[in-house]
């Protein structure tokens, strides 16, 4: 870098010029970083290791803070996988989670009615005495399986350990039911592999990237956008299908603006292109797949024509880049997505990708999607966990067997007594995700809530689930706190460590703190039988040859993989985790559990006249709900507007910058206006909005009131029978330039 | 469609959506400039053509209002500053490139001469004033031993001032509708207009306020003439230009420029002029007003249309 | 030594991490940014193209700012960077209305502020400006032209690029890739 070499040029000079440019360069006063370089002082500004909490994808950094301790910047750890040295906006701007005066500041009691917003504060001994005899309470009389967590973030790990040593494993991740679930269930079924976060995708390495409806680059799942840009550099082919001209479709060779909900139909047209034309990889085919001639009739009816008459995309565009994919085959990814609860046949269309994947050849290639490893821990010595009664599956004789995760949607439901079931949930701890926002049809969700005894939310902000919590209990910023170390799946195996960078602010308190405390509270000391955090972690890091020291400095650790088979070898001998030991074209898992064996395409009902169909989506500066009051960030985007074309605006009256209010078609109106974005960015039959935003918490000074929220909006769930996921891309939404009169307030 | 937004960023009130980092602050200062300006032009003209007796008021009165626009236009320059304690900075370097610079020294130069000049002829006011000390008194002779040339100095320093109230504007690449030449000598064109309007104003002499609306109707008439061929040029040229003349011809500007400033500012007062240098009885404090007005909204109306014009891109 | 910076529309997914990285970096208060996103959309459904620039102060060689700033303040450094010294600037706004791309914004303490390339705090260690190095999409080049291996003159020699307003005659040294 000419840079660097300028540089040296400079040091060269001697000391006593050095001294004087030191000087000159002092004006700038604005720059706490601008230390002086040639101070042999300061040689590094004091960092400390972290990964990020922003999001799920959970980036290694480091931590800057300036002379007089405060923190300033936070950037990415070169050595990590993840993020390669780079943060994301989000990441970058997790300053502000910890600067954010809204804060939750010590633990509070509810007084009033639920919802309600009134609270006493509480010293932590209180609350978790409160908490301990209502759990005792609830073991007492249901069984401790009443009680259940949602968790998104990594502190839940460790109330995940506390409710499984009081006997729960109803543990639920709405990023299961309301997201990703239905393409792990449709891999597991086809490579008896799941595609894991981060995603398996050897994008990097890939010469064909197909998105259905991912747009990455609004959603910033880091690696994958940097792998992506890579891909662009080395001439990659980007194919995205997208009723909205996404960033991801503003870069790919062909973008086809398909008919929303008919995606299936088109991933069954390519299948059938690529067969008929003979463009699978015939060896790999034959020699790792199951059901390939059943497929082959299966498919036959899926022309291009027919196609044509139910997605919209002329024939030749569907030829053109089935062609494409099949020219840079096995290098080629049809990306599984990650948000894929749309329609209720969605563990269906991601069987679809996967069996388009496994014919191309693609599973197991450089440029497809390589097989990861995880550096392992051994857990802290503890007596085994108490075996639960009963699981959340009682709820649900025969259903949803297929679901290899806890189904949030399926907890809240079962919390709703029924006398159809013996039991119902009776206490929730919610972890670090804001459920009123996360998870569909609100009004089931409150209708749980009103029925339980316990409702114990652990978050850093108030939210609107917080707001209905029995007990708060405000945990410090990943900035402050120490965690579990982070492993994840990767081409190589590495573990991350996240440290305080600084006291916590008010009186908040790390979750292992809370989890040990409660746990003492509840005579269950054993399964937490390290004193503190730090010997925790030693102890782990010790096991597999690093230690707390070290980690400290480095952040980040790799190690080398124990096997050599991050793609096949040419020829390999494979035996998938399937019951037939092959990739499964055709699904005996499916089969068996009554559904179709090879994905069929059934049309969705589609928007009546003066209604658009609501998709909603991601910023790349936000994670769902949890990011809108963080100061950093909304200074780049403070409120969500409602993507409208420029037809259907002329149509309405509707003037760029208007605001309106969306009432879906179960008569639901936002709560709050939503600015007119006119674009002929979305298709005429949708609008689109940003998710998360719309919060109705008017603790949070920023995001109280900003934009609508989809989620108010998505009343009709199409629940995917397969796994319980929840199809949310079913609602359609009009226009009202006046809120009407005699809406209730909801708080 | 084509849809160009910022996205993030540039949170930037003072450029978003158009830019607005000048107020009244710098029309007012770029009016009052100009109007002391032309009062002190038209005081050192005649002082030099030795008409003094002839033009009282033009010569000893008005220029005492000069050294109150001069520091009300230098405080109103102030008060726009944003890192006001930093003022002196202006004084420490003259920077040719820069009009802001060489217009702090004009003034620097400018505003101490209309000190001179007014205290020169404060008995005119004050018939019985005495200066008291000897040293004053002696300065006081040294400035009227050399009149002449403190004429030759205020006039031609009068002229610059009066050219940099547009030339301010016109410097602006950026903004296209103040940049083009022509704005340096309308604005001097106006501001001695509203020199000549605040002679007729103030003066009792009727010779001197004949011959001053004469001059008065000539300056408006190349005024006219110098905002016509300013139209012709703008649209002649870029699409930035055409653009910017049409906030004036049919934009958000139309109504105020062509009825404050043209039509009452310029032809009224000039007709009323006329009407009255014919023999008609009119009010005599109407047509200068109008002048004075007109001259101050071409002002704010240049400065604040100017912030809205700007390139494409 | 020319510093210069190209930044490739067709990598950039517009996702602004450029601007909280230099808001971080170079302690711009919350409320004002040194870079922005912009991005803009032309066509018809489904005929449609897109293009996005973080963008910057430009740096220009022939910058109007330097021109009309009456006290110097606004000044070339080395490299032929465009900087602020904000103990000279008195605040007056002429840079601002002087600026074609409007890069420069009235910092709360009163003087002018914008984009350094992060020279003093960054460049000067060897270091890409901040917003360089925290790209994810890697599509920002920094270095100086006129060496004519390093990054943004291989990537300027080998790529279609423009600048942004040339008729403005400004000479911008921040280059966008298309």
């Amino acid at each position: 870098m000419s840079n660097r070499r300028e540089f040296i040029k400079i040091s060269s000079l001697g000391a006593g010029g050095l001294a004087l440019a030191a000087n000159t360069f002092s004006w700038s006063r604005g720059m706490s970083f601008a230390q002086d370089i040639f101070d042999d002082k300061a040689e590094e500004p004091i960092r400390t290791p972290t990964y990020c909490e922003l999001c799920f994808w959970k980036c290694a950094g480091w931590v800057y803070k300036d002379d007089i301790g405060d923190i300033r910047k936070i950037t990415g750890n070169d050595d990590d996988p993840h993020c390669n040295g780079r943060f994301c906006p989000r990441g970058t701007g997790g300053v502000g989670m910890y600067y954010d005066k809204d804060r939750l500041r010590r633990p509070l009691i509810r007084t009033g009615e639920k919802g309600e917003q009134t609270f006493r504060e509480a010293s932590w001994d209180e609350a978790f005495d409160y908490i301990a005899k209502k759990m005792n309470k609830i073991a007492e009389e249901h069984g401790p399986e009443c009680i259940a967590l949602f968790t998104h973030g990594s502190g839940g790990k460790f109330f995940s350990t506390l409710l499984k040593a009081f006997g729960s494993t109803n543990i639920a991740a709405p990023s299961f039911a309301q997201c990703r679930g239905p393409r792990e269930v449709g891999f597991l079924a086809t490579f008896g592999e799941l595609v894991l976060s981060p995603e398996r995708t050897d994008i990097r390495d890939t010469k064909c990237l197909v998105l259905i409806g991912s747009h990455l680059g609004e959603n910033m799942h880091n690696g994958q956008v940097q792998e992506m840009s890579d891909a662009i550099d080395k001439g990659a082919t980007i194919i995205t299908v997208d009723p909205r001209y996404s960033i991801a479709a503003g870069k790919s060779k062909y973008w086809l603006p398909i008919k929303p909900s008919t995606d299936l139909a088109l991933l069954l047209t390519w299948i059938n292109l690529i067969i008929q034309n003979e463009w699978y990889d015939k060896d790999y085919v034959e020699k790792y797949t199951y059901g390939f001639d059943v497929l082959k009739e299966t498919v036959k009816p899926y022309t291009p024509e027919w196609a044509y008459g139910i997605t919209g995309l002329k024939p030749d565009m569907i030829y053109d880049t089935a062609k494409a994919m099949h020219d840079a085959a096995p290098a080629v990814i049809i990306h599984p997505g990650r948000h894929v609860t749309w329609y209720g046949d969605d563990t269906q269309r991601s069987r679809a990708i996967a069996i388009l994947n496994a014919i191309l050849g693609s599973w197991g290639r450089r440029g497809g999607f390589y097989y990861p490893e995880v550096a392992s821990l051994p857990d802290y010595p503890h007596p085994p966990f108490p075996e639960p009664k009963r699981t959340w599956r009682d709820a649900f004789p025969g259903k949803f067997n297929l679901a290899n995760e806890v189904l949030s949607t399926g907890i809240c439901e079962a919390t709703i007594p029924n006398t159809a079931r013996d039991c119902s949930f009776k206490g929730w701890f919610v972890y670090g995700t804001n459920l009123i926002k996360t998870l569909p049809n609100r009004k089931q969700t409150l209708e749980a809530i009103q029925s339980l005894d316990l409702l114990v939310a652990i978050d850093t902000m108030p939210m609107e689930i917080t707001g209905y919590a029995d007990v708060i209990l405000p945990e410090c910023t990943y900035l402050e706190r120490y965690d579990l170390l982070r492993t994840s799946p990767h081409r190589e195996p590495n573990i991350a460590l996240r440290m305080p960078a600084a006291k916590p602010k008010y009186d908040t308190k790390p979750a292992w703190w809370m989890a040990k405390k409660l746990a003492s509270k509840l005579g269950l000391d054993e399964y937490f039988a390290w004193n503190d955090i730090e010997k925790l972690l030693d102890w782990q890091l010790k096991q597999i040859g690093s230690s707390l020291d070290e980690m400290k400095r480095i952040g980040v650790k790799k190690f080398p993989r124990k096997y050599d088979d991050l793609y096949f070898w040419p020829n390999q001998d494979f035996v998938f985790n399937t019951n037939s030991g092959k990739i499964e074209l055709y699904s005996t898992d499916m089969e068996n559990e009554g559904f179709d064996p090879i994905p069929k395409y059934t049309p969705h009902p589609e928007p009546p006249e003066g209604y658009y169909r609501l998709i909603y989506g991601r910023a790349p500066m936000h994670t769902f709900s949890r990011t809108i009051n963080n100061p950093n960030l909304v200074d780049l985007m403070a409120e969500n507007s409602v993507w409208i074309n420029p037809k259907v605006t002329k149509i309405w009256g509707l003037k760029n910058g208007q605001e309106i209010y969306l009432q879906n078609q179960d008569g639901v109106v936002s709560e709050f206006p939503i600015k007119v974005r006119a674009t002929e960015r979305i298709r005429w039959d949708s609008v689109y909005i940003v998710h998360g935003f719309g919060h109705s918490n008017k603790k949070l000074t920023r995001a109280f009131g900003k934009g609508a929220s989809d989620s108010e909006l998505i009343t009709n769930v199409m629940m995917d029978p397969v796994m319980g996921g929840t199809g949310m891309r079913g609602n359609f939404v009009t226009f009202l330039t006046e809120k009407p009169i005699g809406e209730e307030v909801k708080s | 469609m084509k849809e160009e937004l910022i996205t993030s960023g540039r949170m930037n009130p003072y450029i978003d959506p158009h830019l607005n980092i000048w107020h009244w602050q710098i029309p007012l200062y770029l009016f009052l400039g100009g109007l002391a300006a032309g009062i002190l032009f038209f005081a050192a003209l005649y002082t030099i053509q030795g008409k003094a007796d002839k033009y009282p008021t033009a010569v000893k009165i008005a220029p005492l209002i000069t050294p109150f626009a001069l520091v009300l236009g230098l405080i109103a320059l102030f008060l726009d500053l944003k890192h006001k304690l930093y003022f002196w900075q202006l004084y420490t370097t003259l920077r040719l490139e820069s009009p802001m610079s060489w217009g702090a020294w004009t003034l620097m130069v400018v505003t101490p001469l209309s000190f001179v000049w007014s205290a020169l002829n404060i008995r005119q006011i004050f018939p019985n004033w005495d200066w008291r000390y000897s040293w004053v008194k002696n300065i006081e002779a040294f400035f009227r031993k050399n009149i002449i040339t403190l004429s030759w100095i205020l006039l031609i320093f009068s002229l610059i001032l009066g050219v940099y109230t547009g030339i301010l504007f016109s410097a602006f690449n950026a903004r296209p509708l103040w940049n083009t030449s022509i704005l340096g000598p309308l604005f001097l064109a106006s501001g001695l207009s509203a020199g000549a309007a605040a002679i007729v104003l103030i003066s009792k002499n009727h010779f001197e306020r004949k011959q001053m609306a004469k001059i008065d109707l000539i300056i408006i008439g190349v005024e006219l003439f110098l905002i016509i061929h300013m139209f012709m040029g703008f649209l002649a040229s870029t699409q930035v230009q055409i653009d910017a003349a049409s906030l004036f011809l049919g934009g958000p500007y139309t109504t105020p420029f062509w009825l404050f400033v043209v039509t009452l500012g310029m032809v009224v007062p000039a007709v009323l002029e006329i009407l009255e240098l014919n023999g008609y009885r009119m009010p005599r404090w109407l047509a200068p007003v109008l002048i004075l007005f007109g001259s101050l909204m071409l002002r704010f109306i240049i400065a604040y249309a100017g912030q809205e014009s700007r390139w494409l891109y | 030594m020319r510093y210069a910076m190209a930044i490739d529309t067709k990598k950039c997914v517009g996702c602004s991490d450029c601007v909280v990285a230099c808001q971080t970096e170079n302690n711009v208060p919350i409320g004002y940014c040194r870079d922005w996103i912009v991005e803009v959309t032309d066509g018809t459904y489904p005929q449609l193209e897109i293009e996005l620039r973080s963008e910057r102060c430009n740096h220009c060689e022939n910058a109007p700012c330097v021109r009309c700033c009456p006290t110097g303040a606004s000044h070339y450094e080395d490299g032929g960077a465009v900087l602020v010294t904000p103990d000279k600037c008195i605040g007056c706004g002429a840079c601002i209305t002087s600026c074609p791309y409007d890069a420069r914004y009235s910092h709360p303490d009163g003087y002018v502020d914008k984009c350094t390339f992060c020279l003093d705090n960054r460049v000067k260690k060897g270091e890409d400006p901040a917003c360089v190095s925290v790209c994810p999409t890697k599509c920002m080049y920094f270095g100086d032209l006129d060496d004519l291996n390093s990054d943004v003159s291989q990537v300027l020699k080998k790529r279609k690029w423009k600048t942004l307003i040339p008729e403005a005659g400004t000479k911008p040294h921040v280059y966008y890739l298309i």
